[in-house]
């Protein structure tokens, strides 16, 4: 039986716009409005917004909740500040990726999750078959919120202006909770654009008129087509692309968000091997020579040997070069090897960069 | 609502040609250019190639993804539309005449099995 393909409660907005829908981990999702390249580059060089609605959101309470959080999370939350979030991931005993996801600090009874939509339900059994043990509660509430992205340098002056919201004081990768409109919303200043912008939950009602009034204002709608270029410039990873259930953060070179001095969590032991004996494969950048474009999939070669293959790869519209990311069989990581990518029947020069295509802009 | 050329032949890969005595000019429609967005690469073939009906001859490629082109005619390339190389966009901008390749045709009867504008219409209104 075919499933039904779920909407977001902007679904009516984007068909109204004329935006070019797609399936995207199960919702019809709009891919562009006027163009990829012009939604990127308004949310590069003034400010864009985003229905991210099919987003997961799972709240964490409990007396036990700091100490569950930190068992099925790579990152360190102990100790931080009310109103802070981590980013990082939930990985399987064998260092595998369940989700990469955000977590924020409500208190240290309350932790909300925020999870790929492609993962909601995997997360969530995932989650509570790991919470034996815990005085939890876990609550799905992917259903009750939307949410929308408001992002790039204008992001701050638009929340302000067009939204009334006093976002001034929310540091990056800091979130606070507003009473508007009669409801608790939360307001991040994170984003998945490499540029300073914030993030909004509320009830669906509340999303509609936070989406309508910036369309009033005439700020850019922007589409998921551009999300991934924009994402991809600053070398940040798509679940599914560089993160995988067979892909361990310490392949996807994320190692950073992998706190391994913490007593424990799920995956420790087999990503402390990863990261003393070394990988065997790793997640790289590339820059090609001439102009065609690498794509999910093709093979990077050496010596017409497939030594890896592409996970991301564009045409950088802010820099105009053919770069990718990709995961690379040792000895081949290394920053200057030259490879070559087979893209339909020839290959093409390259050389291993870093993966960051674009310098990100975050207002600290 | 995507623009159409009475004079042009159609394959329902979505390439136009235009045949003027044993040459055949090969382009992607403005339906084409359209549901593929913003191009920025065209993958050409070279000239001398031999290509084949309904077989793959290159690729045009937007920000998101690559398309395969697929030849409506066989035949020699005689000429390719070196302008795309630096400005993929005009095909955005002009579909029709934005054209690909031409081809020195081996078989005219391979372009009376293609589609006419209004089979292609027809065609458009049904994907």
């Amino acid at each position: 039986m075919e499933e039904q393909i779920k909407t977001t409660c902007l679904h009516d907005r984007h068909v109204e716009l004329g935006a070019q829908m797609s399936p995207f981990a199960g919702y019809d999702m709009p891919i562009q409005y006027k163009g990829i390249t012009e939604e990127h580059n308004a949310v590069r060089q003034h400010v864009g917004v985003f229905d991210v609605s099919h987003m997961g959101e799972v709240r964490v309470t409990g007396p036990d909740a700091c100490r569950f959080v930190n068992h099925i999370f790579v990152n360190d939350v102990t100790g931080a500040p009310d109103g802070q979030i981590f980013y990082g991931m939930m990985c399987r005993e064998d260092g595998g990726t369940v989700d990469d996801l955000l977590v924020y600090k409500v208190n240290d009874e309350e932790y909300f999750l925020v999870i790929n939509a492609s993962n909601i339900d995997k997360d969530v059994a995932w989650i509570m078959q790991n919470a034996d043990g815990f005085d939890v509660k876990i609550a799905d509430e992917s259903l009750y919120y939307g949410e929308v992205a408001v992002q790039g340098p204008e992001a701050e002056k638009t929340m302000i202006e067009v939204l009334g919201i006093p976002v001034e004081d929310i540091k990056f990768y800091n979130f606070k909770t507003f009473d508007l409109d009669g409801e608790q919303v939360i307001v991040s200043r994170t984003g998945y654009t490499g540029e300073d912008g914030f993030e909004i939950y509320g009830s669906h009602d509340f999303t509609r008129k936070v989406w309508d009034k910036l369309m009033e204002a005439g700020v850019q709608p922007c589409g998921l087509g551009c999300r991934d270029t924009l994402r991809f410039e600053v070398g940040l990873p798509l679940y599914g692309d560089e993160l995988t259930d067979e892909i361990s953060p310490i392949e996807a070179s994320l190692s950073m968000f992998v706190k391994l001095d913490k007593p424990e969590f799920i995956g420790k032991e087999a990503l402390a091997r990863q990261k003393a004996e070394g990988v065997k494969r790793r997640i790289v950048g590339l820059e090609l020579e001439g102009n065609a474009i690498p794509r999910h999939g093709y093979p990077v070669e050496v010596n017409g040997e497939t030594i890896g293959e592409i996970t991301t790869g564009y045409r950088s519209i802010s820099t105009g070069k053919s770069v990718a990311m990709a995961m690379i069989n040792k000895p081949y990581d290394k920053l200057g090897t030259e490879v070559e990518v087979r893209i339909r029947k020839k290959t093409f020069p390259a050389k291993v960069v870093k993966k960051r295509f674009y310098d990100k802009s975050y207002k600290k | 609502m995507s623009i159409l050329k009475e004079d042009l032949r159609y394959a329902e890969s979505h390439e136009w040609v235009k045949i003027e005595g044993d040459i055949a000019t090969v382009g992607i429609t403005d339906y084409a250019q359209h549901a593929l967005g913003d191009i920025v690469y065209v993958d050409m073939p070279e000239v001398g190639d031999e290509v084949t009906a309904g077989e793959e001859f290159g690729a045009v490629e937007s920000v998101k993804a690559a398309s395969d082109l697929i030849s409506p005619v066989s035949g020699e390339v005689v000429e390719i539309n070196e302008d795309l190389e630096d400005a993929p966009e005009k095909i955005n901008a002009d579909a029709y005449g934005a054209w690909i390749m031409k081809v020195k045709v081996a078989d005219a009867g391979e372009v009376d099995a293609l589609l006419d504008a209004a089979a292609y219409a027809k065609l458009c209104e049904n994907e």
